[in-house]
């Protein structure tokens, strides 16, 4: 039994297996939260009949009824592309759980750039977004497609900066590595050492240039502008239904998650807890942590606005950016000086 | 320096005056769009977001209400007015028949007055509750939406309480009004008059308007984004407001303190103490802000009315077959959209030789294409909905 765990072909495929199994499972209950939350935060009582109670089972009904749906694909698209798309912007968003750690050893690879690759590849869905508002042949698309470009350019390079004062501060880009920063006592009381995580270090501007910035990655309100229901009709996914629109869809979820755990790593301590076994506890501690930033998410897609192109742009160059590099020089000083 | 450059460039023989162009591309907003509050077209040159020349194209939505009214009678016409601007039906009643009433020398009686000016501020009230909710919900803030719709139907509660119908009341006769909907059919009984409790529910109504525009203050206008994405947007001069005929808050919010309640005398406003209340900059937010303050004042106006209805008939004298003298005449109202008249011509029969339907909605949209020249997409749809029309009310 060893033997055949040891072997890495078998391991590898074995992670991935439960990555692809986890990953959209967890979506559902996102998705399915998002549901409930929003319903009650609307006076609403949201799904209540399918599945028994509670409408536990309304995100699967919906992903059943999707697959049912005709795939349409408009004549004049550009076919390949049209389909690609939904699936780059899937692996974009499956992939960077790549690099997640769940606790010590549970844990896809542990790559020495973790948080690098992590951000390289969830760049690749603004390439999927694109790829459909181009393929769509519509001009709403086009335009929902340009926007997401526009908004990718502006975001990224906070989102990067953000990153740096965690990379800094833990002198380490890999993600176990940047949680095992966190465990090491900041303080002590004593001869009690007192870990905190990088939020309460000092990286509280980092923590919201990222949430910030992660929420514009995501095309979450305030920044849904390349969707924007009720200006651009469905943005990028207009021309889709059925199986394809269920995998923006579930990307968007998937990636709401991922992104979630990706800042629970860099500024909450990721899987680490004072006090509870990090191999034992871990997964659920991440998780739990991972929960409160979706929520977070979701408070502020029902409670706000969205922004306009310009004001969104405004916004990442004139305060992002130099808040973020401040932030930077901030750190870099501090970890020098102490 | 760069201009003087660029001057001797253009200047210079040697350099290529190339200069790139794309060419612009044609949107169809509409009529089947999300934000076009039914089925408004727009036909937009857009260069990248921003917007060139537009064109509204209306009249998907012509249901030929002036010729059907040609073929009714007076009594059946109410009817169709009320499905003119749906979101306050019982508005677009009163001016209709106070025409009548002008043509045929009926006068309304005191109770039923009241009763109407009761009703029609309920029916502002809930347009703008409407206005007030689905507004932000185009800026991409869908929760409002449910809060403001909530007290909302207090008050198209209470009016089908009185009415029987939540939207098409169809509840104005010609002299008064018909006996409410708890009446039954014998008109004689004295519990045909409004239900019983309508006056404690009404307050008790009204002081939930008073706190969801409250919350509004809080939810919508404490919002940053809300308030960045409305000020200065789609500024609208009082001069040009003028011009274009636009009416109503659209009108106030430009800072025109302009309404017909205060100089019209269709409904007994003279005895009730309320404001106007108008804009400065006459851009998206003060609009939106004016239509909240709206909303107070009429509930303020309601619970006046309430405290001070007089007890008596709710119909006039009639004759049983109205026959309306011959004669002309306008009447307008102060809607919740803006100006709604009717101009209405009689030959003496039981049915109008003209009815001329002037609405707000047309109106005010009609000042859209100066409103949204260089506008961006999003602005489009903030300034758009900033001018709250209903579709029924443009084409009529």
């Amino acid at each position: 039994m060893s033997a055949f765990l040891d072997d890495f072909w078998v391991l590898l495929a074995l992670k991935l297996i439960a990555i692809a199994v986890i990953v959209p499972g967890i979506s559902l209950v996102v998705i399915y939260a998002e549901l409930k939350i929003g319903a009650h935060m609307q006076n609403r009582i949201g799904p209540y009949f399918a599945g028994g109670r509670w409408g536990w089972a309304q995100p699967l009904a919906d992903a059943v009824k999707f697959l049912q749906k005709e795939d349409l694909i408009p004549d004049e698209a550009d076919r390949r592309i049209f389909k690609l798309a939904p699936m780059v912007s899937l692996m974009a968003t499956f992939t960077v759980w790549v690099i997640i750690p769940f606790s010590p050893t549970l844990i896809v690879q542990d790559l020495d750039l973790g948080i690098f690759y992590a951000l390289a590849v969830s760049a690749f869905g603004t390439l999927a977004v694109l790829m459909a508002g181009w393929a769509s042949a519509n001009k709403y698309s086009l335009m929902g497609g340009l926007r997401a470009a526009a908004q990718l350019i502006a975001y990224e390079l906070p989102l990067i900066l953000a990153v740096v004062g965690v990379v800094i501060q833990a002198g380490t880009m890999s993600m176990r590595g940047i949680v095992e920063a966190q465990a090491e006592p900041f303080f002590h009381i004593g001869s009690v050492g007192i870990p905190l995580p990088y939020l309460l270090q000092g990286q509280v501007i980092g923590f919201v240039i990222f949430m910030v910035a992660a929420l514009a990655e995501l095309s979450r309100i305030p920044f849904d502008l390349p969707i924007a229901e009720s200006e651009l009709v469905m943005g990028f996914v207009t021309e889709y239904s059925g199986m394809r629109f269920t995998m923006f869809f579930l990307a968007e979820y998937a990636g709401m998650v991922g992104m979630s755990a990706i800042a629970a790593t860099l500024f909450l301590g990721g899987y680490h807890f004072p006090g509870l076994d990090s191999a034992l506890f871990g997964p659920f501690v991440l998780l739990a942590k991972v929960a409160l930033l979706v929520f977070l998410i979701i408070w502020f897609r029902w409670t706000w606005p969205r922004l306009r192109e310009d004001q969104l742009q405004a916004f990442a160059w004139r305060w992002l950016v130099p808040l973020g590099l401040a932030n930077i020089a901030a750190t870099a000083v501090l970890k020098v000086a102490f | 320096m760069i201009d003087r450059h660029l001057a001797a460039m253009h200047h210079s023989e040697a350099a290529v005056a190339v200069e790139l162009q794309t060419p612009d591309m044609t949107l169809n907003i509409g009529p089947q769009h999300p934000s076009t509050h039914g089925v408004l077209r727009l036909v937009a040159k857009v260069d990248g977001e921003r917007l060139g020349e537009i064109e509204p194209v209306v009249g998907y939505m012509h249901r030929g209400y002036e010729k059907l009214a040609e073929v009714r009678t007076y009594a059946q016409t109410t009817a169709l007015v009320n499905r003119i601007d749906w979101v306050s039906g019982f508005a677009n009643e009163i001016p209709f028949v106070r025409a009548v009433e002008r043509l045929a020398g009926i006068e309304p009686t005191e109770r039923a007055q009241y009763i109407r000016l009761i009703l029609t501020e309920m029916a502002r009230i809930s347009s703008h509750l409407l206005f007030l909710s689905s507004y932000p919900l185009e800026l991409g803030a869908t929760t409002p939406l449910m809060y403001a719709l909530r007290e909302r139907e207090r008050v198209l509660d209470l009016i089908e309480g009185v009415t029987g119908g939540r939207f098409h009341p169809n509840f104005n006769r010609v002299g008064g009004v018909k006996p409410a909907a708890g009446g039954g059919s014998n008109q004689k009984k004295v519990s045909q008059d409004l239900p019983k409790g309508f006056l404690a529910e009404t307050r008790a109504a009204m002081q939930k308007v008073f706190d969801v525009c409250d919350e509004m203050v809080d939810l919508i206008l404490g919002n940053e984004i809300f308030v960045e994405r409305t000020r200065d947007v789609g500024v609208l001069p009082a001069d040009k407001a003028v011009e274009y005929g636009v009416s109503g808050p659209n009108l106030r919010g430009s800072g025109v303190r302009f309404d017909l309640r205060k100089v019209e005398d269709y409904l007994p406003y003279d005895r009730f103490d309320f404001e106007i209340p108008t804009g400065e900059r006459g851009d998206c937010l003060d609009r939106y802000v004016v239509r909240l303050e709206e909303i107070r004042q009429a509930a303020g106006i309601v619970l006046q009315a309430v405290e001070g209805i007089p007890s008596g008939p709710l119909q006039a004298k009639v004759p049983r077959v109205l026959k309306v003298p011959p004669g002309a005449v306008y009447v307008r109202a102060e809607n919740p959209k803006g100006e709604m008249g009717f101009f209405v011509v009689s030959e003496g029969s039981r049915i109008p030789y003209r009815v001329k339907v002037r609405s707000a909605s047309f109106s005010n949209i009609s000042v859209l294409p100066w409103l949204l020249e260089g506008a961006l997409v999003p602005d489009l749809i903030a300034i758009l909905g900033s001018l709250d029309f209903v579709l029924g009310d443009v084409d009529r």
